[in-house]
């Protein structure tokens, strides 16, 4: 049953930016009063914060009086909405068909054990999401993960887990400029 | 002389293929050595099996290189534009030699893919050079009538490429029907067979001949605005659906008063899905569109008389809609004559799973199976045995190999069990395991179920269950009768196709592979070697090196022996994690 795929323990990782809610403005006028706006809406808003911040919904539904109850079932009915926040990579890995026959389950498996997170889970340092879907479009070249706007195909549990290193290494590496750059800013 | 062209293939499957660094690569090439030489993008061709695709069109004719990288496209450009000698070992078509790929292309006949891959998708221009927008000119031209438009696409025995096969021009004719004022026209680009990738490959390499099936359409219903519902798993199509959309604004392909048709006024727009499956149902879809959960709804009224904000609606799928135009130029006779006797014209499929070229191919109806999967796909990966072809997705069934003989039209597909669907197809080796493909797709069916029926939303969970314990070893004499009990329960007992339609992957595997879930249920073994919790894992004695590096990795130190001497494993402690047995070098261990 779709209801099954709301995450229903408080998600581990706490929201510690607040939510900006002014970014919503645009949003709100495009869509305001126009028939069948409430997907659209929600996915705007995920597009702006990752997920759907409860304080968005109130604001939302002030501002366009759709009401809340609707926009929760309409988050919880469709896989794309997100009711927590989510890492800054989202790594879909495919088990569609073609990619299930060619193996795409010691990929999750692998994938899982290096991050140690279980699927749809967010690793605590806040940059990985794992999430399987279904059929990313590219079968010949299965199993395929896609992470952000890259896909990568011919994988095996091996290939998708030197992916997430080599992010991981850039990732660390910013953190470290970064981390310099303020230093020697003050 | 023509300027020669080198034409890199942007579909998303190329990119993903790396093809993206190779338009690149030429890119800096080009510049670097100003060379002489026009790059443009493409899109899918179907040979997705050699991705990156890289094609070269000079004076001589056109070579198609594949497995392209950064590195061959150097050497392409050094030998085939520098120096004039095409790389032979690189192409995989040409019209001036011969490949080994050939047989992939004998046979087809491409109709609806009549453009991918053989023009920039993202210029209207290379559309209408390759005869589009000639149909809906026409229609203008010659002043034909909607009843004639209607009655083309009738005689030319088009039947909807979604799945259910419902005659096209019947569907329209009802839509024409009704007199209402306002109507809807939706095509149904949410493709949610995972496994079939049809629809994205022609939204992405050819957006104008959807667009001009739906005015077509929109035309002949007498609808004025058309709604394109696209899966949001499909960014590139979204993006290159929005310029297309765009450009046929700016030439009056859309907007009022259409090519000077008087009163014919017709625009639309993309909406995006949120991922479900379901939503690929026609009134889930319209649920959706309205901004609502997407559940389906009763049916009648069906949506040609009550459907989008309770108007007329038609909907057809993406690859219905790239025939129409087709059709209307080059007459329904001709679309009539490929095709059996109650399927005509041509199907594409996407040849998918343990096949040597995968890809998307389209062959007349009527071809038989074996010959898409040995002459087209060349065969099993690693000349494996062929088990079976697996159609329609979740809705569909397996066929079996010594049913390989079938030819695929709609009523003889529906004879084996499975359905033709949208025309996804994966193919089977001796290593899959059947009962694990039907919990595969019981698993989706039972998460996508919408929840409005209790025997889909709750029939399939008891499916789902019973076949997950067979997979474990836990099956039980009398669960093969319990499935199909349930599956004939649910198939009655369901409102809309998803739920009516679940259990085939089960009730075809059953039917065919019976033996298979015997052998799990009674002797808790997996034929196939898939199911793990089924899998004995034993050293060879003769073999093991006593290299100890299975030891050290066990989790339940279920392997114990000296250094240098043959090893064992305790058959009680051994949780069949397969550690020892992708770790040893030696090829020791065997699964049995
Ligand atoms: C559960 C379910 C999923 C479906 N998914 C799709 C789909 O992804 N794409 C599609 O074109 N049709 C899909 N269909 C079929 C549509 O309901 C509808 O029949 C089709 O879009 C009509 O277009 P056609 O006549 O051109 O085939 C689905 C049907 C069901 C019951
Ligand atoms: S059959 Fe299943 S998916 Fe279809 S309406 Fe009923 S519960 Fe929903
Ligand atoms: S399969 Fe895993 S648990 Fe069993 S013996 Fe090998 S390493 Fe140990
Ligand atoms: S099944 Fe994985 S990309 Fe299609
Ligand atoms: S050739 Fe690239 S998607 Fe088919």
């Amino acid at each position: 049953m779709r209801v099954t795929r709301i995450n229903q323990k408080e998600s581990a990782v706490k929201t510690e930016a607040k939510v900006d809610l002014k970014l919503l403005e645009p949003l709100i006028k495009k869509y305001k009063s126009k028939k069948g706006n409430l997907i659209p809406l929600l996915q705007g808003t995920q597009n702006l914060f990752g997920y759907i911040p409860p304080e968005a919904m109130m604001m939302l539904s002030r501002e366009t009086g759709l009401k809340i109850s609707d926009m929760y079932g309409v988050a919880t009915f469709y896989a794309q909405f997100r009711l927590n926040p989510v890492g800054k990579h989202i790594i879909k890995v495919c088990h569609g068909t073609a990619c299930h026959v060619q193996n795409a389950k010691v990929v999750t498996e692998d994938l899982q054990n290096f991050l140690e997170v279980k699927d749809g889970e967010t690793t605590p340092d806040n940059i990985f999401t794992l999430e399987t879907v279904a059929c990313l479009g590219c079968c010949s070249l299965a199993p395929v993960m896609m992470i952000g706007d890259e896909t990568y195909g011919k994988l095996n549990g091996k290939k998708a887990v030197e992916v997430i290193k080599e992010i991981k290494r850039k990732e660390t590496l910013n953190q470290k400029k970064s981390l310099t750059e303020n230093i020697s800013k003050n | 002389m023509a300027q020669t062209k080198v034409i890199v293939g942007l579909g998303s499957c190329g990119i993903a293929a790396g093809a993206g660094k190779v338009y690149e690569e030429l890119q800096r090439i080009k510049e670097a050595d100003n060379l002489d030489f026009e790059l443009k993008k493409t899109s899918c061709i179907g040979m997705c099996f050699k991705e990156p695709l890289v094609e070269i069109i000079d004076e001589t004719g056109s070579y198609l290189y594949g497995e392209v990288d950064s590195k061959k496209a150097d050497e392409i450009i050094e030998k085939h534009i520098v120096n004039f000698t095409p790389v032979k070992e690189y192409i995989v078509k040409s019209d001036t030699t011969d490949t080994k790929f050939d047989s992939y292309f004998e046979g087809q006949v491409k109709i609806a893919l009549r453009n991918c891959g053989y023009i920039d998708p993202e210029n209207i221009e290379e559309y209408e050079a390759r005869g589009g927008y000639q149909a809906i000119k026409k229609i203008a031209g010659e002043k034909i009538g909607v009843q004639e438009v209607i009655k083309s696409i009738l005689d030319s025995g088009l039947r909807g490429r979604g799945g259910g096969g419902f005659p096209t021009g019947l569907k329209w004719k009802f839509a024409n029907n009704n007199r209402s004022k306002e109507k809807y026209l939706i095509c149904n680009a949410d493709e949610g067979d995972p496994g079939a990738f049809m629809d994205r490959s022609v939204l992405e390499g050819d957006p104008h001949s959807v667009l001009e099936g739906m005015i077509i359409g929109a035309y002949a219903i007498g609808a004025s605005d058309g709604v394109i519902y696209c899966r949001a798993e499909y960014p590139l199509a979204i993006k290159r659906l929005n310029i297309a959309i765009g450009q046929a604004r700016e030439k009056g392909y859309l907007g009022k008063d259409i090519l000077g048709i008087e009163g014919f006024d017709f625009d639309l727009y993309i909406k995006e899905g949120a991922g479900a499956f379901v939503c690929g149902e026609e009134t889930a879809l319209i649920a959706s569109v309205e901004g609502e959960r997407g559940m389906p709804r009763k049916r009648p009224p069906f949506p040609a008389v009550s459907g989008l904000w309770r108007k007329p609606t038609n909907i057809n799928n993406v690859e219905t809609y790239a025939n129409i135009p087709w059709i209307i130029t080059n007459g329904a006779k001709e679309y009539a004559k490929y095709g059996t006797e109650k399927s005509k014209g041509t199907k594409v499929f996407a040849l998918t799973g343990k096949i040597k070229n995968g890809g998307l191919v389209e062959v007349p109806m009527g071809i038989t199976i074996k010959d898409i999967i040995y002459k087209l796909g060349g065969g099993i990966i690693d000349d494996k045995k062929f088990k079976a072809v697996q159609l329609g997705g979740p809705s569909g069934g397996c066929i079996p190999e010594y049913l390989s003989h079938t030819i695929v039209d709609y009523d003889s597909v529906n004879a084996t069990g499975a359905i033709m669907g949208s025309g996804g197809m994966v193919v089977m080796d001796e290593t899959t395991c059947m009962v694990d493909i039907a919990r595969f797709f019981l698993e989706f069916t039972c998460k996508e179920s919408c929840g409005k029926c209790t025997f889909c939303r709750v029939g399939t969970k008891r499916m789902l269950e019973i076949l997950t314990r067979i997979t474990e070893g836990e099956g039980r004499e009398g669960d093969i009768e319990k499935l199909e009990e349930l599956a004939y329960q649910i198939k009655d007992g369901s409102l809309c196709g998803l739920g009516q339609t679940a259990p085939n992957p089960v009730l075809t595997t059953i039917k065919y592979f019976r033996d298979e879930y015997e052998a799990h249920i009674r002797d808790k073994k997996c034929p196939a070697l898939n199911c793990k919790k089924l899998l004995t894992y034993e050293i060879i004695e003769d073999k093991c090196t006593g290299c100890m590096v299975c030891k050290r990795g066990c989790p339940t130190k279920a392997i114990s022996g000296e250094k240098k001497m043959p090893h064992f494993i305790d058959q009680s402690l051994c949780i069949k994690c397969g550690d020892c047995f992708s770790k040893c070098k030696f090829d020791s261990i065997k699964i049995y």
